[in-house]
């Protein structure tokens, strides 16, 4: 059985993907650390739950942006092949 | 067995990539036009028939809003107060071009729900939204702050006579439009992908249930990343216009 090169780039790519997408792991403890104090904020002062709920989802959705970059490192590995 | 009904549909389904439908020579460069380019002329397309058709409707508005006129006052109602509430005293400059975007990018993002490649998942949109904003914000500081205060800011720990912060705040200046860009691009991409991996590998059991993940990757997370976008762009402009010095 022979292994080119380029197959052992597309295997490695492959790996390289699956290491990138650890990067969520960051992200998802910080929404959830964001959400835990959205909650107890809640529980202190429910009349402003829709101002809490903005602000949340806005630190969220700020916060998820370094697991986006991991996927996009993934994705470019996997469908652009920039190594091959 | 499974994995044979699984992936009956084969891998060759998945589709989620942009594709070149024509292309022409220009200066020498061949150029396409893909699928963004038709999927942004129909947004805009609709966008504009719309604004026409309430245009019309708005010619005999009557002073008490019943039926259509009320759901037309309550959205510019709502998106006035989303730049109020963020802008101040700034808001009515900057009301009529959020209100642009923010309509732009929502109906992009959505779009992928009647089968468009939503605009939002190509670099080549979000990259010039967050160059306009890039843009606006350099042309606001440059207007409302003076020279040396700009000055004092890039070097801004340490003393103004000492600039050797500077090249780590222009790289943190640069790294606002590709953030806010990248960012919205990554989320629709998330999700077209998810979409076509799941029409792609399950295409044969993908019957009701996807309305679910489209519910969520569609609307929750594009509506969520709309207003992620407008919000930032509103804070970093209401930043640059202060000059309370």
């Amino acid at each position: 059985m022979n292994i080119t090169g380029a197959e052992l780039i597309k295997a490695f790519s492959a790996i390289g993907a699956g290491l990138a997408v650890i990067a969520g792991i960051g992200p998802g403890v910080g929404q959830g650390i964001a959400a835990g104090h959205g909650a107890s904020a809640v529980g202190r002062n429910p009349g402003a739950s829709g101002k809490i709920m903005g602000t949340m989802l806005l630190g969220q959705a700020v916060a998820e942006t370094t697991g986006l970059y991991g996927l996009l490192v993934a994705m470019l590995l996997l469908f652009v092949q920039p190594l091959s | 067995m499974n994995q044979a009904i699984l992936l009956s549909s084969g891998a060759e389904n998945i589709d989620f990539m942009i594709h070149g439908l024509y292309k022409f020579q220009l200066f020498g460069q061949t150029v396409y036009i893909t699928t963004t380019h038709v999927c942004t002329f129909i947004i805009m397309a609709f966008l504009v028939i719309f604004s026409f058709v309430v245009r019309a409707k708005m010619k005999h508005a009557t002073e008490v809003p019943k039926g259509f006129q009320n759901v037309m006052e309550m959205m510019v109602d709502a998106l006035d107060g989303m730049v109020e509430s963020s802008m101040g005293r700034w808001a009515p400059k900057f009301v009529n071009y959020i209100s642009t975007i923010f309509v732009f990018i929502l109906l992009s993002n959505i779009s992928g729900l009647l089968g468009l490649r939503p605009p939002t998942a190509d670099y080549g949109v979000t990259f010039p939204l967050g160059v306009m904003t890039f843009i606006l914000i350099h042309f606001n500081q440059f207007k409302h702050q003076s020279g040396k205060k700009i000055w004092t800011d890039m070097c801004s720990p340490l003393p103004p006579w000492l600039p050797i912060w500077l090249p780590i705040n222009l790289i943190s200046e640069i790294a606002v439009p590709i953030s806010l860009s990248l960012r919205l691009f990554a989320n629709i991409l998330s999700g077209t992908v998810m979409m076509a991996l799941i029409y792609g590998l399950l295409g044969k059991i993908a019957v009701i249930w996807p309305a679910a993940l489209h519910v969520y990757f569609d609307l929750f997370s594009g509506a969520i990343q709309t207003y992620v976008f407008c919000m930032l762009t509103m804070t970093y402009i209401t930043q640059a216009c202060e000059s309370d010095d």
